[in-house]
């Protein structure tokens, strides 16, 4: 059976799981000097995954991460880690050659809204269904920000910037319903400004098999400076976010006194008391797919509230959907393995020589 | 010409795969056929069937497969035509030959495309149940002409077969619904062209018993009747004045196949992963005509291939570079508008300093263009068809079995030197066969490979993973592999560090080095070599790629006739054999005959600054031997009274 010089390398590199060595945070800073703007959410989004690595159970060596274009794309060069800075939106397609060659690695994406919206965006959904075990953070900041501030395929309609002077036209992309449509298996969100859950669900990304769509709603100082501040605003944000637990109902508000319920397919939003107790509520469940579809969308679809006096639909944050389906990895792998074991000997010259040849004498 | 079908009924119980000579044979040096029909007439197998049998006879040769863009353009008209086109003889051939000696034809509008390319007083095999007036009004011929029928064939010696009738009669006791039947009129056609040139049926009869044999034998059984039946057909009926033999070709002795350049490809692409003892990965879109390269590899994954189909060109050349930063050969394939796509990716690979072997089987024309025909004009494309100064390596297969030899060099260069190669083959060369004495795998050199080693002794500085060595390349670096984890990325680089670097003088320091670089590898390849003639004298032509055996057969000839020509083919064309300028200079005179509007003579123009003279074509299919010899003679007259 052939086996080539990676199939020896990855054996006698195999790290010993159980002296890896007591890992920080800080030993995944590399030693180059981050070059974001002062105070942009990407800081805290690098200091989470530098914080999350020690639990990964993976030696140092065998993390990647891959990097598209745009500001968030800088990162790999902050991790003192493998990292390859790519060109623009490819990175899911460079992250599928090197998981699908290099199955031991621990493989992670790292793009923006522009990145893997816009340019990437067939790879992002290419990459969702194929399901390749890797897991990609969305730096989703609403803008483009290295060249300057145009609008991007996740900026509101409306939405008045550098390329949009007056206000944009298009129609948004709801990045999670996408990847809900693409068949995602994982899909998550987090923000920038709530760094214990981020990391949590940074962890959640890691530990699901198959592709991990962690959406990070991420600050962009300069160009869209509060963009999100209606659910990263601690004041607003027990009104206005909803944090998702497995097999809990869906509660929110200051003093967790409204729900969510659902009204066949229909989600409603219920003051908790007199009328309706948390037993009547939507009950988180991760593996529902249907729901998690609702849940995607029904900030988007429902809300005519205006959160003051109307009740408004808060936007959902947590696993909104996890499901276990064979990675594209695991399969191809399998295939090359059962071709190995079960095609015959892997003779070259046989394979040279064909089936049918004659000889000049 | 009546069949006689109870005649044939008794035949058909007898195997026969006999190539004895009776007294009446004709022999001769070579022979060219063309099988002309509709898309949907199964022409290319019917002519990859005869080229197999010719080349176990021991023949050489070389073929032509024409075919539309479609997979069933609209039936029965000109553009839906499919020909397949070989010559093969006793002596050496080069070329699929300018003219037909047969031609085949299943429609009118097969005869109406190919006429042209038949020689006077060649044999038309027509089937006359493609000239009915539907057809004949389908080929555009006016109304009321018939060709078969107005004396306009009468320099030809044409045969007429109702072949749809013959095939009927023929499986006349088969339960084979009316659509089968009618698909195994090839089979007749060939068995006839099997009588007429002296070919066994054997192989093509134990080619029909593995492709139908098992699963549906039935129709196996029917083709292998309707064969027999096209061969006693041509015995019994004596269409012929007489039959034709072409002894065996005086090849170089040892073992031989016949191979398609694509065939070829893929093989090469293998036997270098196993020589190198490395993983290969695969990452490519389908394209015509290259993807009968992934539907090649694709079987071979037991070698230790995998294979990714992508959603587009761009990831298809992505995923290679991302499996070889992971320490698998990273191979792409495409045609010139795929290329295009991948172009940035391309460019990210010559940064990043990894290997990476683009495979561009060139089709014709800008934009789509024309995707089944013939050209060589994405040549400045490889060679300059990025942003930015990018240099990489360019190399060019000669033949269908050279893409053997030139993918395996492109894996070695490309792993010997952490550089992006270009292997420029075309469809001509792709689709194209011709005997191909195959390599022992112990003839084939090992390729040493080595990584990067781990650093777990605490060493004072960092790993620079841009350290280089005298040829000023770097060591592959990959994951997995502790103390040495760094990034890498597409923004200008300092040299050894990698760290992203926007100083001036780095970046001129690292654009010299990355042109360095490849040009060091031109002390890793052979020196140009002289094809046929001296290594100076009065006029050199040079080509490169496919017009290697039309350029070969013209400058044989000339040189039979007295003229001071000799011939020199690029196989390595960036860079260039280090000897490459002396040898030109060494000439008066320097030709080069290209299947594109002049893209290697600008090379030598500018590189070399001589003035180098054009010839060029862009028909879509290669150049016939009498056009590039009247073509090459204009220049040596114009010499000669210059």
């Amino acid at each position: 059976m052939v086996e080539t010089l990676i199939d020896n390398f990855v054996k006698e590199h195999e790290a010993d799981l159980t002296t890896l060595p007591d890992y920080k945070g800080k030993d995944f800073a590399s030693d180059q000097d981050v070059r974001w703007c002062p105070g942009c959410g990407d800081y805290t989004i690098l200091k989470q995954v530098q914080n999350a690595m020690p639990e990964l159970g993976y030696a140092k060596k065998d993390i990647v991460f891959i990097s598209g274009i745009g500001c968030s794309s800088r990162f790999p060069y902050y991790m003192d880690t493998f990292g390859m800075h790519s060109i623009h939106g490819r990175a899911p397609a460079i992250a599928t050659g090197l998981k699908v060659s290099r199955p031991d690695l621990s493989v992670w994406i790292i793009t923006g809204d522009g990145d893997s919206l816009s340019i990437g965006a067939n790879h992002f959904v290419q990459l969702l269904r194929r399901n390749v075990n890797v897991n990609l953070l969305l730096f989703n900041n609403q803008i483009y920000g290295l060249t300057k501030g145009q609008y991007s395929p996740a900026s509101p309609t409306g939405s008045v910037t550098k390329s949009t002077p007056f206000g944009s036209i298009d129609h948004p992309f709801n990045p999670l319903s996408l990847s809900m449509g693409a068949d995602g298996t994982f899909v998550a969100r987090a923000m920038d400004r709530d760094p214990k859950h981020l990391k949590e669900m940074i962890l959640r990304s890691h530990q699901h098999r198959g592709t991990s769509m962690l959406e990070i709603y991420q600050n962009c100082i300069v160009f869209n400076d509060a963009a999100f501040e209606l659910f990263t605003d601690k004041k607003s944000r027990p009104q206005e976010a909803i944090y998702l637990e497995q097999g809990e109902p869906l509660v929110f508000g200051k003093d967790k006194n409204k729900g969510v319920r659902l009204d066949g397919f229909t989600p409603e939003i219920v003051e908790l008391g007199d009328n309706f107790t948390k037993d009547d509520l939507w009950v988180h469940d991760e593996s529902d797919k249907v729901k998690a579809y609702i849940l995607s969308r029904f900030f988007d679809e429902q809300n005519t509230g205006d959160g003051e006096g109307e009740l408004r639909f808060p936007r959902p944050f947590g696993v909104l959907y996890a499901d276990d389906r064979p990675t594209y990895d695991d399969g191809v792998n399998a295939q090359v393995q059962h071709a190995k074991v079960h095609h015959g000997k892997a003779d070259l010259d046989a394979l040279l020589s064909g089936k049918e040849t004659w000889t000049v004498k | 010409m009546i069949l006689k079908t109870n005649k044939f009924a008794q035949k058909l119980t007898i195997l026969t795969s006999s190539t004895d000579m009776s007294t009446n044979d004709q022999i001769r040096e070579d022979v060219t056929i063309r099988f002309a029909g509709d898309s949907g007439d199964g022409m290319q197998l019917t002519g990859s069937l005869f080229t197999n049998t010719t080349a176990l006879l021991g023949n050489d040769l070389r073929t032509l497969p024409e075919f539309p863009a479609e997979i069933r353009a609209p039936q029965g008209t000109v553009p839906g035509v499919s020909s397949f086109q070989l010559q093969f003889g006793s002596r050496e051939i080069l070329t699929p030959g300018d003219e037909c000696d047969a031609l085949v034809v299943m429609n009118s509008a097969a005869l109406k495309a190919n006429l042209s390319l038949l020689k006077k007083g060649g044999t038309i095999i027509a089937n006359t149940a493609g000239f009915d007036k539907k057809n004949l009004s389908l080929a555009k011929y006016p109304e009321g002409v018939n060709p078969l029928e107005d004396g306009s064939l009468d320099d030809y010696e044409l045969i007429q077969i109702d072949v749809t009738k013959m095939v009927k009669e023929a499986l006349s006791d088969s339960d084979l619904g009316y659509k089968d039947i009618e698909r195994t009129k090839n089979m007749f056609v060939l068995g006839i062209l099997y009588w007429m040139y002296n070919r066994p049926l054997d192989s093509t009869i134990d080619f029909l018993m593995q492709k139908f044999g098992e699963k549906k034998p039935e129709i196996a059984q029917a083709n292998i009747n309707v064969l027999k039946a096209g061969f006693f057909y041509g015995e019994t009926v004596e269409l012929f004045n007489s039959r034709v033999t072409v002894k065996q070709a005086e090849l170089e002795p040892g073992v031989y196949r016949n191979i398609t350049g694509n065939e070829a490809l893929v093989l090469g692409l293998v036997a270098a992963a196993r020589k190198s003892n490395m993983p290969l990965f695969f990452g490519s879109y389908p394209i015509t005509p290259a993807s009968d390269v992934l539907h090649g590899l694709a079987a071979h994954k037991k070698f230790g291939v995998t294979t990714f189909q992508a959603e587009d060109e761009i990831a298809a050349v992505s995923s290679a570079i991302g499996a070889s930063f992971g320490g698998s050969i990273g191979v792409t394939s495409s045609s010139g508008p795929g290329i295009a796509l991948k172009g940035e990716a391309i460019g990210l690979a010559v940064m990043l300093e990894l290997p990476l072997v683009v495979l561009n089987i060139q089709r014709a024309g800008p934009s789509t263009g024309m995707p089944t025909k013939t050209e060589q004009a994405d040549l400045m494309q490889a060679v300059y068809g990025r942003n930015g100064e990018s240099p990489l390596v360019v190399l060019a297969p000669k033949s269908p079995a050279d893409c053997f030899d030139m993918a395996f060099e492109a894996v070695r260069i490309s792993l010997e030197h952490m550089i992006p190669v270009m292997f420029l083959s075309d469809g001509y060369i792709a689709n194209g066969s011709e005997p191909w004495k195959f390599p022992q795998s112990s003839d084939l050199k090992d390729i040493n490979v080595s990584f990067e080693g781990p650093r777990t002794n605490g060493e004072a500085t960092p790993f620079m993973p841009y350290l280089r060595d005298d040829r000023l390349v770097r060591k592959w670096a990959i994951p997995g592999t502790e103390g040495i984890e760094h990034r890498v990325g597409g923004l200008e680089k300092e040299d050894g560090t990698g760290n992203v670097s926007y100083d001036p003088d780095n970046h001129q320091k690292m654009t010299n080095i990355r042109r360095q670089k490849r040009d060091n590898v031109a002390l890793n390849i052979p020196e140009q070599d002289i094809d046929q003639g001296s290594t100076s004298g009065d006029v050199l032509v040079v080509g490169w790629g496919g017009t290697y055996g039309s350029i070969r057969t013209v400058v044989h000839q000339l040189r039979k006739e007295g003229h001071d020509v000799s011939h020199a083919h690029l196989r390595y064309i960036n860079p260039f054999p280090k000897n490459f300028e002396a040898l030109l200079k060494s000439f008066n005179k320097i030709i080069v005959p290209e299947i594109n509007d002049g893209q290697l003579v600008r090379l030598i123009r500018s590189e070399f600054m001589i003035p180098a003279i054009p010839i060029n074509k862009v028909k879509g299919r290669p150049f016939g031997v009498s056009e590039l010899k009247s073509a090459i003679e204009e220049q040596l007259s114009a010499q000669a009274t210059a």
